[in-house]
């Protein structure tokens, strides 16, 4: 049954929909695409300036520490949230009265507008008035968020493991109450330990969510912005300037429209490229 | 190896039953000889599950004990009882080979890697498993992966019995004849007890030496397939065993003797009925009815032809009553009479024989 019919004007129906792409993105895009490439001195006249600025910002130190700030970031809070996510996912109870306060209870960091996860956090971990801060400094920690760099990374990550564990939480929890009862049961009549039902049984379901989790977190993480633009807005000096504080620092603070732009390209392009060598590498230790 | 003894053995999935209703297993005694080839059969719903979950293990009964070879077992977890159970939905290491699949009870067993080894082999050459034993278990087919089931149950030498909880189920029709007979043919080797819990009579007839027939919670009878078809101790097992059912017809007595339509009908028991209370039927398989010259007048009303013999529906006195009547020859065009094998002929009171 090879004889398709093939009738083009079929097209007609996927219009409205290119439509709609080519104004919520292509368009918008194209706009960052014509910065990157052109110079202005006010007065919204432009000039062809070919790919200076794509030299510049790949050349400059500025961005090239940004991104490893970023890269620092990103990795870091993976590694502590999906190992913790998993491991919190594990604990919690698959059936009975105490599913749903355990999911409520988790889904709560996720309902909270990022702008008041950022104010919440700085609040709470003011050294003069904050109790984290407050806390901290009484347990005998000389720990001040605004002026070491250090404590400023310390509190960032707590932040995000806070308010991002959860969705890696649900995530796993999903995949494990759709293990079938009867893997537990031949577990546990081949006589497997718990770490053996672990290895072999539950972190084998699990890889696709989970694969979905790290891609999720990876994306976010690496575009992180009203946190901790909110939290230390960069600082102390630009100890904690991620990815997007600075584009945004170089866009609306210095109108810097070409190297901005240029930036923004590279930056998108950036986590496309991480995105696809995850996805494909997981996909691919999926097939074999 | 072991004899498994049920000793008034009852369960309730309610904190606290109330009524009998509630029970999904009714106070059962059954013994299981060591070596036997059981099936359980029963409706969906019946308790055979249950009943299974129980002697392996993994669910604590309400009520009673399950003794293996006079030892109490009640209290003790799945791995302590040396069961195997092979499910109704293949369960697979995904990320293991076929071997190390089979090796995982023994290696968790903490038994030497050498005999795990000869063991692996063995089994698997016992169940045609030899030529994948190397690749990944997640890539195999449902009946391959049914046999890795059943070998990870088989390579422990000190399994008391095997379980089967409707394994054919995700089996394709024509490899399930050949998956039966497999089975059949290890138990001869192995000699290990097997139970088979199915709904379905086939599976369950040519799989067991002795069957167990269960419906609502409660064993109705346990026989050979023999004697659920020549003697069903109920009337359930003659619905549920045989295609078509057994006929049961209303009985009326008279003079102590059966009737029905106004006819008297020779049954194999000899018994007076008029000291008996009760609702009381008479039932006749399909196969043990004929066309006579004399006896139940009946209209014939429906036949089908099932190949080797045809299915007559015939109607006596506004009941139903089935007969098989073999290729060739003829059929009544319209009122008939029929006669029923005196033998095979019972009479049943509130559902139960009368012997």
């Amino acid at each position: 049954m090879n004889n398709k019919t093939i009738n083009h004007a079929a097209w007609i129906f996927v219009l409205p929909v290119v439509a709609l792409v080519a104004f919520n993105a292509i368009i918008p895009l194209m706009t960052v695409v014509n910065y990157s490439v052109q110079e202005t001195f006010g007065d919204n006249t432009f000039f062809w300036a070919g790919v200076i600025w794509f030299e510049e910002v790949l050349h400059s130190s500025r961005f090239h520490d940004a991104l490893l700030r970023q890269l620092a970031f990103t990795f870091t809070i993976l590694a502590i949230e999906v190992p913790l996510g998993v491991a919190i996912a594990l604990a919690m109870p698959r059936k009975g009265a105490w599913v749903s306060v355990c999911l409520v209870t988790m889904a709560l960091p996720l309902l909270i507008p990022w702008n008041v996860v950022g104010a919440m956090w700085n609040i709470f971990a003011l050294p003069d008035i904050g109790l984290l801060g407050r806390g901290l400094n009484a347990l005998g920690f000389d720990y001040n968020f605004t002026r070491q760099p250090g404590d400023a990374w310390f509190t960032l990550i707590l932040m995000d493991v806070w308010h991002w564990t959860s969705l890696v939480v649900l995530l796993a929890y999903a995949g494990l109450v759709s293990i079938p009862d009867a893997y537990y049961q031949a577990a546990k009549i081949d006589g497997a330990g718990s770490f053996a039902i672990f290895r072999f049984i539950q972190l084998p379901k699990l890889k696709r969510v989970l694969t979905i989790a790290v891609l999720l977190r990876f994306m976010d993480s690496f575009m992180i912005y009203t946190e901790p633009f909110v939290l230390t807005g960069g600082g102390p000096g630009n100890s904690t300037t991620l990815l997007s504080i600075d584009l945004v620092k170089i866009a609306l603070g210095q109108f810097d429209l070409g190297p901005a732009a240029a930036m923004s390209l590279i930056y998108f392009l950036i986590i496309l490229l991480l995105s696809w060598v995850f996805y494909t590498l997981m996909m691919r230790s999926e097939a074999q | 190896m072991a004899k498994i003894t049920l000793e008034n053995l009852g369960h309730s999935y309610m904190e606290s039953p109330q009524s009998e209703a509630d029970w999904a297993l009714k106070k059962l005694n059954i013994d299981w000889e060591d070596g036997g080839a059981y099936a359980l059969l029963g409706p969906s719903g019946c308790g055979k599950t249950t009943l299974l979950s129980i002697i392996s293990g993994l669910l604590h009964p309400s009520a009673g004990r399950v003794l293996f070879d006079d030892k109490d077992v009640t209290d003790l977890p799945p791995d302590q009882r040396h069961i195997a159970q092979v499910f109704q939905f293949p369960v697979v290491y995904d990320t293991m080979t076929v071997y190390d699949n089979l090796a995982f009870p023994l290696r968790n067993r903490h038994v030497p890697e050498a005999d795990v080894d000869k063991r692996v082999r063995e089994i698997a050459e016992m169940i045609d498993l030899t030529d994948t034993l190397g690749s990944r278990a997640k890539g195999l087919t449902a009946d391959g992966k049914q046999k890795i089931s059943l070998g990870r149950g088989l390579v422990r030498s000190d399994v008391n019995v095997i379980m089967f909880d409707e394994p054919l189920t995700v089996i394709d029709p024509h490899l399930k004849w050949l998956l039966r007979s497999k089975l059949k043919e290890l138990h001869q080797r192995v000699k290990t007890t097997m139970i088979y819990v199915t709904h379905d009579q086939t599976e369950a007839l040519t799989f067991a030496d002795k069957v167990v027939v269960m419906n609502l919670g409660e064993v109705v009878q346990i026989g050979t397939p023999v004697d659920l078809f020549e003697r069903p101790q109920h009337t359930f097992v003659g619905h549920f065993i045989g295609s078509p059912g057994m006929n049961v017809l209303p009985c009326a007595v008279e003079d102590g003797k059966p009737h029905f339509a106004g006819t008297e009908i020779d049954t194999a028991s000899d018994k007076n009925l008029n000291d008996i209370k009760g609702t009381l039927q008479i039932g006749v398989r399909p196969e043990f009815v004929q066309f006579a010259d004399k006896g139940v007048p009946a209209k014939v009303v429906k036949v089908s032809d099932a190949g080797r013999f045809r299915i007559v529906e015939t109607h006596a006195d506004d009941t139903s009553i089935k007969l098989l009547v073999p290729e060739g020859q003829g059929i009544p065009a319209d009122d008939a009479y029929l006669a029923f094998d005196r033998n095979h002929t019972q009479v049943y009171r509130d559902g139960w024989i009368v012997a």
